[in-house]
């Protein structure tokens, strides 16, 4: 039974997040198997309608300190690296509600990049070279895992950071031995 | 033939001269007193690290013994400044490492300093004995031990709101079995529990331990232990104040806290429970400044413990505290000088709390020394903006923020014009100014008209148009510092004005509508100015001279264009003298 036909629903309006390739093996036993991922309803299939700026979405405001935010409860903030953007930036977790909310608001920080679902396979492009990137997070054990393997509140707990990863790079993602992206970079955090 | 009092007797008399602007103003006489004035300069402060070189510093005063350095332009704490845009310490750190062996205090806010920073400070000066980081990053609690392990004079050491990257807590056991000159710890940002047993010992053998800000990781069971070891603290910050109530425990808190006579100052609280909050009831007739910002609290309770506090000078505080905890803070505390009011969710659409303008102006009415004021809100009128305004023209810092931008006055659905034009005319010894609602260009006049001690402004999602800009650059005569997010500002007013950025410190505009000639235009003009314009999306040039650019920064400066910039960061006309030839 391949992972795929089991997750694929009946309506068009259903996607799930997956990957092709081996199940991961299991550390702590409670991330699952590709056989039970996430499904994901999409509300319109079109694009939003575009909203007035609502305070979710702009950056920088309102103008309070970011350890005051991660402090009450509901609060979680996390840097994003893209793979050749020149700067980090920092999303909210909680304020997303899916995979879908999160993707949205990757695409409208990193501007270049707009999602491309192809398949099963969440991923944002490029639209000036066509590069893919595929979303990751390392996780509270440090490991580098595609983001989607788990359900959503799951993945908001246990998320430390994530990187938009080149595709070409993401290959051996979630197999056995997840490799680190290399951290040399001058931020950490 | 001129005489003039002996050098000694001079620099005796410098000596009481403690303000920069004053010590400024005697270099200026002549020659010679300029020269005796540099001399015995002890204190200098550099607003913006890029204003000036290290080496003029070190120039003019070889004999500095405390310097305080600024880095990051002030939105930079709201994410708006990129990642490895600047602000490095490290070659102030070197430079001073040379010339000043006996510098004694270094104080820094918005820089970027590496335990490599922390480990030359801690090797280089044998005397000194005051480190605060606030705002800082880009070091790690190694770099703590460096300075625990080898200042055996320090007395002061201060990380308030620093990021720091917490390996563990064992930089603490670093300072020496004799190292007992500790006067000030501030800790509070770090996430990492520090041996305990390290820190009471510690707290036991620095006699003179007057403030301890500990970090979240201490839990409220140990809280009693550390304050009877240093019963003459004057300023104490909690961590985490919950725990299941325990009856021993509160009245072992209690006992501790009633052995510290001299408390003044009280922060921590977090995930705070209720319960707890009354052990300190004891301290609080003395308590002048109390920080609830980080207490969940409801209301009542908040109250209650106000209530106790009747000398209070300084509160800040969660929204939770809402319009019936101010209505009370204004009647019992008639000493306040300041208060903060953050948002508990700043996120969502709808109040969470009944916290309106109306908490804001009953405060107004209620304490008449009330002078610095940050509120956060989610709905504001006129009509409310003029009556603080009319209660309180001793306010000196107004920073409103009503949550959604360009909100209008509630109750006509009007601009906010006319409240914050009241704010500026009546509150005529203003020096800071945070705008929020719905704003049209007519604010700009009255601030332009009427503020005319405002020093620093910060302006987001307002005005219609250049004139708007306009009025403020032409009016307001002490600006020094002007923050600009996504208004319709452009080309016309930045260069009306060019001359008017030299006597300001700094200007950010992002979001606006600079474009990438004017930026040009105005490196050209004012080469006195470093014009920086940071775009994301690869070089200007790149892109038609219209185009407006992502974000500017100008400030004045005596050190050229900085060699440190960032690949998204370009100084405008850095190359002026070979294009003017």
């Amino acid at each position: 039974m391949s992972p795929e036909s089991e997750t694929s629903g009946g309506l068009k309006t259903e996607l799930t997040l997956g990957l092709p390739g081996d199940l991961q093996v299991q550390k702590s036993g409670i991330k699952r198997g590709f056989s039970e991922v996430v499904d994901l309803k999409l509300v319109n299939d079109s694009k939003a309608e575009s909203q007035p700026p609502s305070t979710t979405q702009v950056v920088g405001w309102p103008p309070v300190r970011s350890y005051r935010k991660n402090l009450v409860k509901n609060c979680k903030y996390v840097k994003v690296a893209a793979d050749g953007a020149p700067y980090l930036r920092k999303i909210d977790l909680e304020i997303h509600s899916s995979y879908q909310d999160l993707l949205t608001a990757m695409g409208d920080m990193f501007t270049c990049l707009t999602i491309c679902n192809v398949l099963n396979e969440r991923k944002l492009v490029d639209s000036a070279n066509g590069e893919e990137y595929v979303p990751t997070y390392e996780d509270k054990d440090g490991d580098w895992m595609l983001v989607g393997d788990v359900p959503w509140k799951m993945f908001v707990e246990s998320c430390k950071r994530m990187r938009l990863m080149k595709s070409s790079e993401a290959i051996g993602l979630g197999a056995a031995a997840p490799s680190t992206p290399s951290k040399g970079s001058s931020t950490s955090c | 033939m001129a005489y003039s009092f002996p050098e000694e007797v001079l620099e005796y008399v410098f000596a009481f001269l403690s303000s920069d602007k004053d010590r400024n103003a005697v270099s200026l006489v002549c020659k010679s007193w300029y020269e005796i004035e540099r001399w015995c300069r002890r204190r200098v402060f550099i607003g913006n690290c890029y204003a000036v070189s290290p080496q003029i510093v070190i120039r003019r005063f070889p004999e500095v013994r405390a310097v305080k350095i600024k880095g990051k332009p002030h939105f930079a704490d709201f994410n708006l400044v990129p990642e490895r845009w600047g602000a490095y310490v490290y070659p102030w750190i070197s430079a001073m490492a040379r010339s000043y062996p006996w510098l004694e205090e270094i104080k820094l806010k918005r820089m970027v300093v590496t335990d490599e920073s922390l480990e030359l400070i801690s090797k280089s000066f044998k005397n000194f004995k005051v480190l605060m980081l606030s705002s800082c990053e880009g070091f790690t609690t190694d770099g703590l031990s460096s300075i625990a392990a080898n200042c055996r004079n320090l007395r002061e050491l201060d990380l308030r709101e620093s990021d720091v990257e917490d390996l563990s807590g064992h930089w603490l056991s670093h300072f020496p079995d004799n190292f007992t000159s500790l006067v000030s710890l501030n800790m509070s940002c770090l996430g990492s529990e520090v041996s305990f047993s390290a820190l009471e010992r510690l707290v036991s053998r620095c006699p003179n331990l007057k403030t301890l800000r500990l970090n979240r990781a201490v839990p409220v069971e140990k809280l009693a232990s550390l304050l009877r070891r240093a019963p003459q603290l004057v300023e104490f910050g909690t961590g985490a104040y919950s725990t299941e109530i325990r009856t021993d425990i509160f009245s072992n808190l209690v006992g501790a806290f009633s052995g510290c006579k001299h408390l003044k100052s009280l922060s921590g609280f977090w995930d705070v429970v209720p319960a707890y909050l009354p052990a300190m009831y004891c301290v609080c007739s003395r308590i002048t400044s109390l920080n609830l910002s980080y207490a969940t609290v409801q209301s009542p309770d908040l109250v209650e413990l106000i209530s106790q506090c009747p000398n209070l000078k300084c509160l800040w505080v969660l929204d939770y505290i809402e319009d019936a905890g101010l209505k009370a803070l204004s009647s019992y505390c008639k000493d306040l000088q300041e208060l903060r009011v953050f948002p508990s969710d700043p996120y969502s659409a709808e109040p969470n709390v009944s916290l309106t303008e109306q908490g804001l102006v009953t405060v107004s009415a209620g304490c008449p020394k009330l002078q610095s004021v940050l509120y956060f809100c989610r709905q504001m009128s006129n009509a409310a903006l003029v009556a603080i305004a009319r209660n309180r023209p001793n306010l000196i810092r107004f920073r409103l923020c009503i949550i959604e931008p360009q909100a209008p006055d509630y109750l006509t659905l009007e601009p906010l014009d006319t409240g914050f034009g009241a704010i500026v005319e009546h509150c005529k010894e203003l020096r800071r100014l945070s705008l929020s609602g719905l704003l049209t260009d007519r604010v700009f006049e009255y601030i332009g008209t009427h503020a005319k001690k405002l020093e620093m402004l910060s302006i987001a999602f307002a005005g219609d148009s250049d004139l708007g800009l306009h009025y403020v650059l032409s009016g307001c005569e002490s600006l020094r510092k002007l923050e600009i997010r996504d208004c319709p500002f452009g080309d016309k007013a930045l260069l009306a004005n060019a001359a008017k950025l030299e006597t300001m410190r700094s200007l950010w505009m992002s979001s606006c509508s600079v474009s990438y000639g004017a930026c040009k235009l105005l490196g050209q003009k004012m080469p006195n100015l470093n014009v920086e314009v940071i775009d994301e999306r690869g070089p200007p040039d790149s892109r038609p001279k219209t185009c407006p650019v992502e974000k500017l920064y100008v400030y004045r400066t005596v050190a050229g264009p900085r060699a440190d910039k960032p690949d998204f960061v370009w100084t405008m006309d850095e190359d002026g003298a070979l294009r003017l030839s």
